[in-house]
């Protein structure tokens, strides 16, 4: 009986002798950043390996999309990233409005006024996921402080996205062929002047606060300390891992899909794009988690400069919806990639013709970038599989999906 | 007990030092058998005083000087608490709790009343007796800190003459608490936690002692009041300024003080990101609440040592005059150097377990050893304090200073890097 | 490098086993290759200097239809240094799907290919450690199938809501 058993169900192994002890850190544990569970098997402080598991926050979302039309799945996308929802609403729409724009006979385009907008509010979502990133970091490592400040200046951006979605976390605004209308804001009125002000009033308020931040927190040696040097990931690595976005920069990759495959109306505006160096003076090398972080902090800055461009010239007048009878991209299939704050989301869709599309796989930058964390947390401490976690940002909801 | 009497009878006396007796711990016996004979016996009726029971009563009165030590203590941890959360507050542009009494001052007895309430919840798995007693441990060894402090002249329980000695070993029976508490728990992460604590507070007593032992060396006594006697000549004849070799120490002993209770950056033990609460994981309802007390007792209790040891205890900074002297004197500057840690707190990371140590190891303690021997040194070419060593002493200090302010932040980056293992 | 010319040189340097190139259907152009085949192909791609496709953006399943006989498996490569991307996409037959891994070529698809499995049952031989991933571990069948029924109960608990 017991043999038939143990031959069954999967046993685990305990040595209850043994110098390793495993530990399961997660599902529920204050910093692995939602649902993650790690097993973690200790020689005393020293991880000998940490193996994630995940999927608890799984929701089928392929499997419902395969069911859905184009403009239903948008909501769903919400809920993958739902810190920077804004980017994952535009990549999915990018993506079938790429598919879509191959079929001549329909003559579709985004009108201006809608770019400007995406482009506005995704820069401005960059900068609140970021913000986030950086306020748990930082409670990550053991400063309570940040977090807060962190959450307060979020929360302008929040009520901002309010007042152009009627949202505060998942905004289904932009859609397929322009941006949501829910909210109306006449070209020229004094709603659009007002809106595009409260940004710049946020905009003054928070550039400076930027290098207060990293005062307070990037450049406080024990914060350096915990940081420097910890669970280097070279490029080959990063690139074999498939990490993107600020952990592939922070490997000292200089790579911006915003830059280099510019999709949109990014050609048009001027910004750096931070890649990771050597840093002696903290001790930092490229490909750490503190150069992983740091690629956000400086990244933050890079969005108020592009936004800063936009305020400049103004928003132009036109529709904000492209006019479609209905969203029905012709038969093939398309991958597109943009840059979401935690790295390139592409989205794979195969369209039969029909409105629902065939297959749809959202390839999230943090389901690879999690890979990874086997292998860069090999031999190094408890503490440093939290500072590992926070520094390639993942959110969970994206991962599982 | 003719010390009692001759206080009651001094031009000096006021209500508020005479809160607490200058007591003896052999004396107390007799002290409290006095105050039957003379202040309750007379005042009772002639055939009930006949028979009253004298030694009965004895034991009476002291369980109830002890009730109001044990009570009023506990307050302070009461306000403490109350103070973190303001401050914390302060610190990241919120109110803090404003709803329960005005200002919200009642909001840590509301939750002190909530945790009351609260469900005992003991872990079927682990052990019963060790998980019930830790807490008590805790609590008893960081309250039993108190009674060698001395508040002022006359507010102190007990003036040992091994008083700093006393306190050293009470306050390490504390790691016994926590070892039990982690291991009781049967949870991985308490053990962690305890294991973490034990370490940490084996390591960093070693610093604090040798720290301490600056102090002992220059006055020549262990008795905590006769610390403070030795510092009554106004500011620059508190013990930090005495040498430099005990400007160091201050700094030695405070930090490593900080890490004794556990506090950022040095809160390993109870790690809230890495290890869940550490070990007090699996405590709720008043016994969790006992940690709690515990921990800002000690906090309290750290910072007062440190004010005895280095910043004239209750003497004040201009001879003769009672500026910032006195038992008020006391509170603040304790207060004070609490007041540091928070703000330390609510501004740091944390540090990772093997630079804690390092940190420990290879810092405070080679330091701690220099100190004792300049301290033995500077006793032996300045064998009384006087104008000309102390102001050497504060010349050294000052540019010792402006030199650590030159070179530092160069000296953490310098470190070698962690090695994978 | 074009897709046209990629496929050339696969054709060159492969022969039979690159089996078409998908252009009619709208959207990006793939190349078809054995199931047999795909390791040694993509471990060209990687390490020809010409081609150098170093990252493996996105690794799918997919099962286009129910009347199909076959999965596809859809392999988006990108080669940072050139900037040129290709699809590559192997079909398995859906009574016995399995074909070679890549993950020791491209570490991305560890995970992927462990999605795929998980998703729709394709075997990926050579894969280190092929288990279910987003799932529970004793979940039944493969969801993204299109002929997939959702099991009435899963331990205990009633399945569809």
């Amino acid at each position: 009986m017991e043999t038939t058993q143990q031959t069954e169900s999967k046993i685990i192994e305990l040595k209850p002798f043994a110098d390793e002890m495993v530990v399961n850190m997660g599902p529920q544990h204050p910093s692995t950043h939602g649902v993650l569970r790690l097993e973690l098997k200790l020689d005393g402080e020293v991880v000998r390996e940490a193996i994630p598991h995940i999927g608890y926050l799984h929701r089928c979302f392929e499997k419902h999309s395969e069911n859905l039309s184009y403009p239903q799945i948008i909501p769903f996308t919400d809920r993958m990233d739902y810190v920077a929802a804004m980017n994952q609403n535009w990549g999915f729409c990018l993506a079938v409005e790429k598919l879509m724009e191959t079929d001549e006979s329909r003559n579709f385009e985004v009108p201006e006024r809608a770019e400007y907008l995406r482009v506005l509010i995704c820069e401005l979502n960059r900068i609140a996921s970021h913000l986030l990133s950086f306020g748990t970091y930082g409670m990550d490592i053991g400063a309570f402080t940040p977090f807060l400040y962190a959450f307060r200046d979020r929360e302008r951006l929040l009520l901002l996205f309010e007042k152009v979605c009627g949202a505060r976390l998942t905004y289904n605004y932009i859609r397929i062929g322009g941006v949501s209308e829910i909210i109306p804001m006449e070209p020229g009125s004094i709603a659009e002047q007002n809106f595009l002000d409260e940004i710049e009033a946020f905009l003054d308020y928070f550039e400076p606060l930027i290098d207060e931040y990293n005062d307070l927190l990037t450049k406080n040696s024990i914060f350096a300390e915990r940081t420097t040097r910890v669970a280097v990931m070279s490029a080959e690595m990063a690139l074999s891992y498939g990490a993107t976005g600020p952990n592939l920069r922070g490997s000292g990759v200089d790579w911006d899909l915003r830059r280099d495959e510019p999709y949109s109306i990014y050609d048009r505006f001027d910004f750096d794009v931070p890649v990771a160096v050597d840093v002696p003076e903290l001790g930092s090398v490229v490909g750490d988690c503190w150069s992983r972080y740091k690629i956000r902090m400086d990244e933050m800055k890079e969005s108020v400069r592009i936004v800063r461009q936009i305020l400049a010239e103004g928003l132009p007048s036109g529709p904000v919806m492209a006019d479609l009878k209905a969203v029905r991209p012709p038969q093939g299939e398309i991958y597109f990639r943009s840059e979401a704050p935690r790295g390139e989301l592409g989205f794979y869709i195969v369209s039969d013709g029909t409105p629902k599309p065939v297959r749809l796989k959202g390839r999230s930058p943090c389901f690879s970038a999690l890979s990874a964390l086997q292998e860069l947390s090999r031999g190094l401490m408890v503490a440093d599989i939290i500072a590992i976690i926070g520094s390639i940002d993942i959110v969970m909801g994206e991962v599982d999906r | 007990m003719s010390d009692f009497r001759a206080m009651l009878a001094s031009p000096h006396f006021n209500v508020s030092e005479s809160f607490f007796p200058n007591i003896n711990l052999q004396d107390g016996l007799n002290w409290a058998e006095e105050f039957i004979q003379n202040v309750v016996l007379p005042r009772l009726p002639e055939a009930v005083a006949s028979h009253f029971p004298v030694e009965l009563g004895t034991v009476l009165v002291m369980f109830a000087c002890a009730g109001i030590f044990v009570g009023v203590f506990p307050l302070l941890p009461l306000v403490l608490v109350l103070a973190e959360r303001k401050v914390s507050a302060r610190f990241q542009n919120r109110t803090g709790p404003m709803r329960v009494g005005p200002w919200g001052v009642l909001q840590t007895l509301a939750d002190g009343v909530k945790l009351l309430f609260k469900e005992d919840y003991i872990p079927p798995q682990g052990d019963r007796f060790l998980f019930l007693l830790a807490p008590y441990v805790i609590f008893a060894c960081s309250f039993a800190v108190f009674a060698a402090i001395p508040f002022s002249q006359s507010i102190l329980v007990s003036d040992f003459n091994i008083g700093i000695f006393y306190i050293m070993a009470i306050s390490s029976v504390i790691v016994m608490g926590v070892i039990m508490a982690g291991w009781s728990s049967n949870s991985k992460w308490s053990l962690l936690g305890s294991l973490r604590s034990a370490a940490q507070i084996v390591s960093y007593e070693i610093p604090l002692g040798l720290s301490i032992l600056t102090i002992v060396m220059l006055v020549e006594s262990l008795s905590m009041s006769e610390i403070v006697a030795s510092q009554s000549n106004g500011i620059f004849s508190w013990l930090i300024f005495r040498t430099p070799f005990t400007f160091i120490a201050f700094f030695i002993f405070f930090i490593s003080s900080i890490a004794e209770v556990n506090r950022t950056p040095f809160d390993l033990p109870e790690a809230e990101s890495e290890i869940v609460a550490g070990f007090h994981t699996e405590y709720s309802g008043m016994r969790f609440a006992l940690f709690f007390i515990a921990e800002y007792a000690n906090m309290f209790a750290v910072s007062a040592i440190a004010v005895t040891l280095f910043l004239g205890g209750w003497e004040g900074v201009l001879p003769g005059y009672d500026i910032l002297g006195g038992f008020p004197g006391f509170v603040i500057k304790s207060l004070g150097l609490v007041f540091l840690m928070m703000w330390l707190r609510w501004t740091l990371p944390r540090l990772r377990v093997d630079q804690l140590m390092n940190l420990c190891w290879k810092y405070f303690i080679p330091i701690a050893f220099f100190n004792i021997l300049g301290t033995g040194i500077w006793g032996l070419i300045f064998p009384e304090d006087t104008l000309i060593s102390t102001s050497i002493s504060c010349a050294i200090i000052y540019i010792g200073l402006i030199a650590a302010y030159k070179v530092a932040g160069r000296t953490l980056a310098q470190r070698p890097a962690p090695q994978p293992s | 490098m074009k897709p046209e010319e990629i496929y050339e040189v696969l054709t060159k340097q492969f022969g039979e086993a690159v089996l078409g190139f998908d252009t009619e259907l709208a959207g990006d152009p793939s190349i078809r290759i054995a199931p047999s085949a795909i390791t040694d192909v993509c471990q060209y791609l990687a390490e020809t200097d010409t081609l150098a496709f170093d990252s493996l953006m996105c690794l799918s399943g997919a099962d286009l239809s129910a009347k199909d006989e076959e999965f596809a498996v859809v392999y988006h490569i990108y080669a940072m240094q050139h900037r040129h991307s290709i699809v590559l996409k192997a079909m398995v037959p859906k009574t016995n799907p399995h074909l070679p891994s890549v993950s020791h070529i491209w570490k991305t698809a560890d995970w992927h290919e462990r999605e795929a499995y998980d998703l729709y049952g394709i075997l990926f031989e050579g894969h280190q450690d092929l288990r279910r991933i987003l799932l529970p571990d004793d979940w039944d069948g493969y969801p993204l199938r299109k002929d997939y029924k959702e099991p009435e109960f899963y331990r205990g608990m009633r399945v569809p809501y």
